[in-house]
């Protein structure tokens, strides 16, 4: 049987997506550029017997897929960067009452209003720290349509397995352009369905009590097991606590659970890195244009490889680190002022010899961008 | 059963100081729901943040102890992805008007069948005292030392107006009618607002001197008056108490069903 091949905007490769990995509820508010996977959604979901609501603004979207886990449905919410900052709040919610879910941020440019149609990725420290108080967060992103459409179906899988939010953060023009994408037959991809508790009715159930693989099986509202969740400090009955040792094992768990599985979720693309001197590490929409130009350098003989990030968050600090260890130049190629950046200086052996090539205007990073940058290392002048 | 049945004992002792009506609410709120025989399973209790906030952790439902006024955009998205559960919001003033104010609009608006309580105590009593929107012109607080400015929003008038289908005004006095429009309240297909007035003895009371718990229920007796009360005619200051709306009106998720109906066909 032939795959079924599509040519699609990025926001449709989400949807596409997302409703592979067999999303149920989607609740959002329209804003730019994240819009079509509402109004995609709006279309799909309905027929398929799912639930789609607009809400009337971005806060109550997010804690209405919220509410929509809790009754066991694979959840998503849809955004861009004013909208993203609205639901900080619930997202730490999240977090704390752990419950999974994936808010994708398609990212505009600037700060504010800033750019709507225009791209940037400003929302990298945004997705790890928007929220308050300390916490750990997966963040996924992706540079073409085939790994938006598999990065999604990790960000479900990811939320499912940790219990947890996972933003998907990907660009304006990945969600505005165009391209093929090839989608997979039912079946050929994992899914990560979610983990229900075996307890029976008479039994006690503790919603918040790992098993020994630190893993937390869920029971639905409406289940036959009724509990308290809440955003306060909780012990495993989900009852609120100020006892600092309650407070102490919760912060650590939520921390542990994603930090310490870093090699697990981490996911990145390696391109001429064995016998690299010169490493471009970037992400997204610009890891497009650090790849154009590693292969037409290539092909002169120069030794420049790319290492292309697809999990920002958790940081893969030590993996970055292992790999640029030989490089004489690691250059981070991205669309901020070098948010991933100063990441990436804290993970290398050597800072010394780390560089960035950006762009904050609203356009899309180019070739000759990034060429610009290699003249100014090697002494050539612009 | 019997009300303890409802009770988590592991969560005592509550908050609530000495005289607050909220145990009156919750207490009840247990009684309607023993007379209606829903099962507890059935039941999906959320709530915001504030001293009204907390009884979603004292009783023995599917609990959710949400963020400051979002209670009802939690509480949406349970029920469209769980349309046959009962779900039942205690709000306090900033939960239901102020920070929540939107949610509440909304959620009247789109007829959605929850059925909203709010504990109107006329202060912010978890964070100490502050005016609400509910506190009332000249009335005093934290952040009202010389008499608010404010004028308070008229609940039962903002849930109508933004189309709520069953609206309802009692107080913590009036125990006996609290239940029964609790009980049409919670089997009313569509949103129902109940506002129940709530006396907050420790901070309301003290900054406008009204006395102590009893006084001020004995203040809810002499001052509210049954809907259409001739009493209301002579002294307009007297506030109405009883079922101002409850009308049959297309119920959001069941509307939401026929759609999937529709287009299942299509």
């Amino acid at each position: 049987m032939n795959k079924k091949k599509v040519f699609v905007q990025g926001n449709e490769a989400c949807v596409e997506a997302a409703l592979y990995a067999g999303l149920d509820f989607f609740a959002g508010y329209p804003i730019t550029p994240s819009t079509e996977i509402a109004e995609q959604l709006a279309y799909r979901l309905p027929k398929k017997g799912g639930k789609f609501i607009q809400m009337e603004d971005e806060i109550s979207s997010m804690c209405a897929i919220i509410g929509a886990s809790l009754t066991g449905l694979k959840s998503m919410t849809a955004t861009s960067g004013p909208g993203f900052t609205l639901k900080q709040e619930a997202i730490g919610f999240a977090i704390m009452a752990e419950v999974p879910c994936v808010i994708v941020n398609v990212q505009r440019g600037g700060l504010s209003t800033g750019l709507p149609t225009s791209v940037q990725q400003g929302d990298v420290m945004q997705a790890r720290w928007g929220t308050h108080g300390d916490h750990s967060i997966i963040a996924l992103t992706a540079s073409n349509h085939q790994d938006l459409f598999a990065m999604t179906i990790e960000a479900f899988n990811l939320a499912e397995t940790y219990r947890t939010p996972v933003i998907l953060l990907f660009d304006a023009v990945i969600g505005h352009m165009r391209e093929s994408l090839i989608i997979p037959e039912p079946g050929e991809l994992p899914l990560v369905g979610r983990l229900k508790t075996s307890v029976d009715e008479k039994t006690n159930y503790h919603p918040y009590l790992p098993r020994e693989d630190g893993r937390l099986p869920m029971s639905d509202f409406g289940g036959v097991h009724r509990y308290n969740v809440t955003g306060l400090m909780h012990d495993m009955w989900g009852f609120p606590s100020t006892d600092p040792r309650v407070a102490y094992i919760l912060m650590h768990h939520l921390y542990e659970k994603i930090e310490g599985h870093v090699n697990d979720i981490c996911r990145m693309k390696e391109f001429y890195l064995e016998d690299a001197n010169c490493i471009l590490i970037s992400y997204g929409a610009s890891a497009r244009s650090a790849l154009h130009v590693v292969q037409s350098r290539r092909a002169r003989g120069e030794r420049l490889g790319l290492l292309e990030l697809q999990t920002l968050w958790p940081f893969p600090a030590e993996a970055v680190r292992q790999k640029c260890e030989r490089a004489m130049y690691v250059i981070v190629v991205e669309m901020n002022l070098g948010q991933i950046m100063r990441v990436v200086k804290r993970a290398i052996d050597d800072p010394n010899k780390l560089f960035l090539a950006n762009r904050i205007d609203g356009e899309l990073i180019t070739p000759q961008d990034i060429k610009n940058m290699l003249r100014m290392i090697y002494g050539k002048g612009v | 059963m019997s009300v303890k049945d409802y009770l988590r004992e592991r969560y005592m002792p509550h908050l609530w100081c000495a005289g607050c009506g909220h145990g009156i609410v919750m207490n009840n709120l247990i009684r309607a729901i023993i007379d209606l025989g829903l099962s507890k399973n059935d039941i999906v209790m959320v709530t915001g943040i504030g001293c009204s906030s907390r009884i979603s952790g004292y009783l023995d439902f599917h609990t959710l102890h949400t963020l400051h006024g979002r209670a009802l955009a939690f509480a949406t998205g349970v029920k469209l992805a769980r349309p046959e559960l009962s779900i039942i919001v205690p709000m306090g003033d900033g939960d239901a008007v102020a920070i929540g104010g939107n949610h509440f609009i909304h959620a009247a608006r789109r007829n959605i069948d929850v059925t909203s309580i709010i504990m109107n105590n006329s202060i912010y009593g978890m964070t100490g005292g502050q005016f609400s929107p509910l506190t009332g012109h000249d009335k005093k607080a934290t952040t009202a030392p010389f008499g608010s400015i404010d004028h308070p929003f008229d609940t039962v008038r903002l849930a109508m107006g933004a189309g709520a289908s069953f609206v309802a005004r009692t107080t913590t006095y009036h125990v006996t009618s609290m239940k029964n429009i609790l009980k049409k309240a919670i089997m009313h297909k569509g949103f129902s607002v109940v506002e129940i007035l709530s006396q907050c003895p420790t901070y309301f009371g003290t900054k406008n001197k009204m006395g102590n718990a009893v006084d001020m229920l004995n203040n809810y007796k002499t001052h509210t008056v049954p809907i259409g009360s001739k009493k209301k005619k002579e002294n307009p200051d007297l506030i109405e108490r009883g079922i101002f709306v409850q009308e049959e009106r297309e119920e959001y998720c069941a509307e939401y069903e026929m759609l999937v109906k529709k287009v299942k066909k299509e």
